[in-house]
């Protein structure tokens, strides 16, 4: 896939460098709310490159890290379950709960497999009938989709096996509850191409008109990150407040149709909790109520958990762009990789993560 | 299952479990890919054991078979040694099909013979069909050191010249595109293969090879951290320079894989002292397995015990160990 090189070549990053450089006269702060976005900030040291002045603060876009304590405890409980075949995404297996995380489910027996697809969790539903074969339905709108097809195409062939643990959440009510708080310092976002390419981006002109701030859909290469700096240092610079596309080959004004209309016959819209963060208004998807027999929730009656949130992490600051990662006094002591207090510093896609994966050495010179 | 992995948590079970249980009893000066041994009348042996427990048991490029030879016979080549026997050991789930195992043995057979090394003694026990996963394979291995050869982690020294014998990645995208669940079909295969020819290419220049060794599980990056580690010095990577194939890149990528962390099972890493890397680069060229072997970094004493490479765009990070086993992202 040459096509994916294109975005990264380093002759065509110096000349967007050179030029958010030269359009910038101020200091900006700029939010990408994609922790996809996040990473490839930090592993290829774009942040370290742009002008002083360019602030980016990392969002809240990494569904793992949002995940409520109470669902990853629902999820523990039911993969602890005999009888049951607990799947998930295998970044979701090393975030913590309040005792334990899902390897500690399986290394005490109880069967959690990670697959790739939620099809394939389906698929093996219908290959071991007198198992309950349950689904870790997390992510944005992104993921939505497929989860839908799975629970959809279950109904269909009349799956009674197989079951979904929702906890889908929606990006635009994060980014407005972001604007909202008393302490936001975000002039501009990074939109997140990918959960973009199957909303569409009819969903933002409000957002921009109503807090005037510049929305560049953006995607997660070096260079679409650069081109989307560029674009919302050129409209702050100049006072406007618009959505822009930078994103063309992958996100359509009117979004994936098709995944759209497997969205609104699965799921229906909800009030919904974010870990570090609380609870946002319509902010996230549960199953609509003719497919509610295939809610793992109710099925496993596990709704009455009692949770306890480590009192060292502030992740739910560093999800709101309120301090960078390494400001919170247990980053990289008593919170790593190996032993972490929040999904943070577990996530593939989470802000802590990328922190103490690529950034330790300049971390360590600073002290 | 991470302690397997071969990461971070592999090496803290070694460390704060093993070594103290074993106590005077182990030799843990040497936690190199195979114990050096001096057996008298200036004789050196080099002595290795590795399990396999890949899962495929086939894949493309391969079979876990050819892995138990040539990754007993890499453990040895890495400290120099020329390979000559080997045992088999063999732990089979009840039920597992004979015409599957004898295409495992048929496997193991002739990727000896390939590496010139004798199947000397083995071993087989079966297990309960719900104890065990289809086919284990151990091997152990024997070779001679030559005389003059010193290979060593903890012989880097800053300013040496850090070297790559090929593209990166192969083995472990051969196995994840064959998974379950996964099967993108990428046309990549495994690179298994025994090294111990190149080696030999290698020390016949005459180079004073400092450092060996073949990165497998947890990859470049766990190999150049172990490095770093044991001789308590850092590493520099240019990541322009790293030869990454497009398909490995496209399939890691998609998974939100690092191709530093990807296992090899066909690739070696050298440190050199950089005068002598122009010579042993030619070398490791003109050799079959290294064809497009290539200068990825440079030892240095600054932030030892680290590894840190520079990006495309010319900002900085640091590669690092991975926990333990490599986790598909989520979107």
């Amino acid at each position: 896939m040459k096509y994916l090189d294109e975005f990264s070549d380093p002759r065509a990053a110096r000349r967007l460098l050179a030029e958010i450089h030269a359009v910038t006269t101020r200091p900006w702060a700029l939010m990408e709310v994609c922790g996809g976005q996040t990473h490839s900030i930090i592993r290829h040291g774009i942040d370290q490159l742009l002008p002083a002045g360019v602030e980016m603060i990392h969002g809240p876009g990494c569904p793992v890290c949002v995940t409520p304590l109470e669902t990853i405890d629902r999820a523990l409980a039911i993969a602890a379950r005999p009888g049951v075949v607990f799947c998930s995404f295998g970044d979701m297996l090393r975030v913590p709960g309040s005792g334990q995380d899902l390897f500690s489910v399986k290394s005490a027996g109880g069967d959690v497999r990670v697959v790739y697809s939620p099809l394939d969790a389906l698929r093996l539903a219908r290959e071991n009938p007198d198992r309950e074969v349950v689904f870790f339905g997390i992510g944005f709108e992104t993921t939505a989709p497929a989860n839908a097809m799975a629970v959809h195409q279950a109904a269909r062939l009349g799956v009674r096996n197989f079951s979904l643990l929702v906890s889908h959440v929606l990006v635009p009510p994060a980014m407005a509850a972001v604007m909202e708080s008393v302490t936001c310092r975000v002039q501009a976002f990074l939109a997140a191409g990918h959960v973009c390419s199957v909303m569409g981006t009819s969903q933002y002109p409000p957002l921009a008109a109503r807090y005037r701030v510049p929305v560049v859909v953006t995607g997660f290469e070096p260079l679409d990150i650069l081109e989307g700096v560029r674009r919302a240092v050129v409209q702050l610079e100049a006072g406007r407040h618009e959505v822009e596309n930078a994103y063309p080959r992958a996100v359509r004004e009117e979004g994936n149709v098709p995944a759209l209309e497997m969205l609104r016959d699965v799921f229906e819209v909800t009030d919904r909790t974010w870990r570090g963060i609380g609870v946002i208004p319509r902010s996230g998807w549960r199953l609509a109520d003719r497919y509610r027999e295939f809610d793992a929730e109710q099925r496993f009656d596990v709704a009455g958990i009692r949770t306890a949130e480590s009192e060292l992490c502030r992740s739910g600051e560093v999800l709101q762009g309120l301090i960078k990662p390494y400001e919170c006094a247990a980053f990289g002591k008593e919170c790593t990789p190996r032993s972490p207090l929040g999904a943070t510093m577990v996530s593939s896609e989470g802000a802590c993560a990328a922190y103490h994966a690529y950034r330790r050495l300049e971390l360590a010179d600073a002290k | 299952m991470g302690h397997g992995g071969g990461g971070a948590m592999s090496g803290e079970l070694v460390e704060h479990l093993f070594l103290p249980a074993f106590g005077p009893a182990a030799d843990a000066a040497e936690l190199g890919d195979s114990a050096v041994l001096p057996v008298g009348g200036g004789t050196r042996l080099a002595f290795s054991t590795d399990s396999f427990v890949v899962k495929p048991m086939f894949f493309p490029g391969g079979s876990i078979g050819d892995l138990a030879v040539n990754g007993t016979v890499n453990d040895l080549a890495m400290s120099g040694a020329v390979p000559l026997f080997l045992s088999t050991a063999f732990i089979l789930q009840e039920g597992t099909g004979l015409a599957e195992l004898g295409r495992i043995a048929q496997a193991m057979g002739a990727a000896a013979r390939n590496a010139g090394v004798r199947l000397v003694t083995g071993d087989t026990k079966v297990v309960d069909s719900a104890a065990g996963d289809g086919v284990y394979v151990n091997t152990s291995g024997i070779g001679v050191v030559p005389a003059g050869v010193d290979i060593h982690p903890r012989r880097a020294r800053p300013g040496d010249a850090v070297l790559v014998s090929g593209d990166i990645g192969a083995h472990g995208v051969a196995v994840l595109s064959c998974r379950e669940g996964l099967e993108f079909g990428t046309a990549v295969e495994s690179d298994t293969a025994p090294l111990h020819g190149l080696v030999a290419a290698m020390t016949a220049t005459g180079a004073d090879l400092h450092v060996l060794r073949d990165p497998t599980r947890g990859g470049v990056a766990a190999s150049l951290n172990e490095i770093a580690r044991a001789a308590g010095v850092g590493v520099e990577l240019v990541e322009r320079l790293l030869p990454v194939p497009e398909t490995v890149r496209d399939a890691c990528s998609l998974l939100g894989l690092d191709p530093l962390q990807v296992a090899n099972e066909g690739k070696l890493l050298v440190f050199v002292p950089a005068a002598d890397c122009d010579r042993v680069l030619a070398a490791m060229r003109a050799h079959p397995l290294g064809r497009s072997s290539a200068r990825i970094g440079t030892c240095v004493a600054d932030h030892p015990g680290m590894v840190v490479a520079r990006t495309a765009l010319g900002g900085t990070r640091v590669v690092g160990l991975p926990i333990g086993e490599q986790l598909p992202r989520i979107c």
